[in-house]
């Protein structure tokens, strides 16, 4: 099969959110996540410049019903059709689906819906209903939720490359630097080395502002061919590359902390757009804990092992580094919108429209998710 | 979160694994055709898709792979037991499992610590066995 089938193929169209921050000031709202999902894609629909009849896929995410969805976005009839899981993971699965429709020809123009009403309906993560048997043997012991899982890496890696206390503060902190230059984050107030200091410990060593946050939003995103992006009056944002590998056993804990997966992704994914980690231009690392974003950078090649702490607290991934990332505020600051809203800032990065945010130049963007679904795309500007 | 409540939604595999504990063993699974150790119990290896296996006796030794302290409250049963530890443990003969350290220096925990079961917990109807420190080890 040719490396090529994908290539350029696939542009994103039309990007639509939430205002993150103003839904979030609103502290007794309750709200349902597919009215956040509908508004959402009537602002993607509206940036892209489409007709909703030309609308021929629909993957939804978080969402549990694509029929109910379907009816209330009035997509009647879509060529492919379905609903992922609400776990960060599935962002880059769900955009690598519809990539891979509209590659093969199976729809042309497909919108990917997220909705996420978490806070409205005080959504925790963690300490529910064991979700299978092998839970309950950590249930058993009171190990529970996806940060303690991360956590368990991150102390090993502490130990491993012996890494001081509050290595992770310049991720919190850069987090929080972008958030502030973004109108519709919901975290804009500063955040010292002090306030991350004395925060309190979640799942030790990891502290409040490790962990993503909690609250309502919707992402919605529109991919066609770049045949048909050609025509609308936007810059080009396509799609060179895209590549998954899982690492998946009883336990999120990865026991080579995702090292494997990330390097058979990254290779399979530089290889196929015909790029390495220097021509990265910025990176939009999925942080549901900040230790991912260490875990990522090393995976793909950014960094030695053991090193990227360093890396980053020498301010190599602040704005003004080397390679800005997560310009919008990431998941501790900006939004905890599971991958979606970093697609966004992606595209947002590539057509220019960043703002104060804006990294100068970006023509090749990254998007990485290091968890038990690794996926990676490579992302570009066109002309 | 009571133990109790979940021993009706487990497969029947997984029971001997309970009686094992029950009995102060750490009884595992292994594989008859390939010799692989499993945990959890499952009804098929996950190396060459034998269902034939038996319940073995492990020798309760490993590693400390990782640990954390929990200081959230996720479970109302665990309330006074904030902060407590959970380690994953990595058994000699393979798999990994969560479980507890029992120490009275919670300050020393340090990966790579060599580990023996003990089988001194009760929770409901529930042996649950902990571990504990018997040497330094290596990490890596």
């Amino acid at each position: 099969m040719s490396d090529d089938l994908l290539r350029d193929k696939v542009a994103i169209v039309g990007i639509g959110t939430s205002d993150f921050g103003a839904m979030y000031r609103d502290r007794d709202a309750k709200r349902s996540a597919y009215d956040l999902g509908q508004q959402a894609f009537a602002e993607a629909l509206a940036d892209s410049g489409l007709e909703k009849d030309s609308i021929d896929g629909l993957l939804c995410c978080r969402l549990p019903s694509y029929q109910h969805m379907a009816d209330v976005l009035g997509i009647r009839r879509p060529r492919i059709c379905n609903s992922y899981e609400g776990s960060g993971r599935m962002s880059g699965v769900s955009i690598q689906t519809a990539a891979t429709a509209i590659a093969t020809g199976m729809a042309e123009t497909v919108a990917c819906v997220y909705g996420n009403n978490g806070r409205s309906v005080s959504a925790r993560y963690g300490g529910g209903e064991p979700e299978s048997a092998t839970a309950f043997y950590d249930t058993a012991y009171g190990m529970t939720s996806p940060g303690a899982y991360v956590a368990m890496m991150y102390q090993r890696y502490r130990e491993m490359y012996n890494v001081p206390d509050d290595a992770l503060a310049p991720l919190a902190i850069g987090n929080r630097h972008y958030a502030q230059l973004n109108d519709r984050a919901v975290m804009k107030a500063e955040l010292t080395l002090d306030m991350y200091r004395e925060a309190r410990y979640i799942a030790e060593p990891l502290r409040l502002y490790d962990y993503c946050l909690i609250n309502d939003g919707a992402v919605a995103i529109i991919l066609t061919t770049v045949e048909r992006a050609r025509a609308l009056n936007r810059p080009t944002v396509v799609i060179s590359a895209t590549a998954g590998a899982g690492d998946l056993s009883n336990l999120y804990t990865s026991d080579d902390l995702f090292v494997e997966s990330c390097r058979r992704v990254g290779e399979e994914v530089y290889r196929k757009a015909g790029v390495g980690p220097s021509d990265i231009d910025c990176a939009q690392i999925y942080d549901n804990f900040t230790p991912t974003i260490l875990f990522s950078l090393e995976g793909f090649g950014f960094c030695e092992q053991g090193t990227a702490w360093k890396w980053v607290g020498e301010g190599a991934t602040q704005q003004g580094g080397v390679l800005p990332i997560n310009t919008s505020g990431g998941h501790t600051s900006e939004s905890y919108m599971q991958g979606w809203a970093l697609h966004v800032e992606a595209v947002r990065q590539l057509r220019g429209e960043a703002g104060e945010r804006q990294v100068p130049n970006c023509e090749v963007l990254q998007y990485i998710c290091a968890s038990p679904i690794v996926t990676s795309h490579i992302l570009r500007r066109l002309d | 979160m009571t133990t109790d409540s979940y021993r009706s939604t487990l497969p029947a595999v997984d029971a001997k694994y309970w009686e094992g504990t029950d009995s102060g063993e750490l009884r595992i699974q292994k594989c008859d055709s390939c010799s692989m150790w499993r945990f959890p119990p499952s009804g098929t290896c996950p190396r060459c898709l034998s269902a034939d296996y038996s319940w073995q006796v492990s020798a309760g030794r490993g590693v400390l792979w990782s640990w954390i302290r929990m200081h959230q409250r996720y479970f109302a049963a665990f309330t006074d037991r904030i902060p407590y530890n959970v380690a994953i443990i990595k058994l000699d003969e393979g798999p990994r499992m969560i479980s507890s350290i029992v120490t009275d220096n919670p300050q020393d925990l340090r990966c790579g610590s060599r580990v023996e079961v003990v089988f001194a917990r009760k929770d409901g109807e529930f042996t649950l066995p902990e571990f504990r420190i018997v040497g330094p080890g290596t990490l890596p």
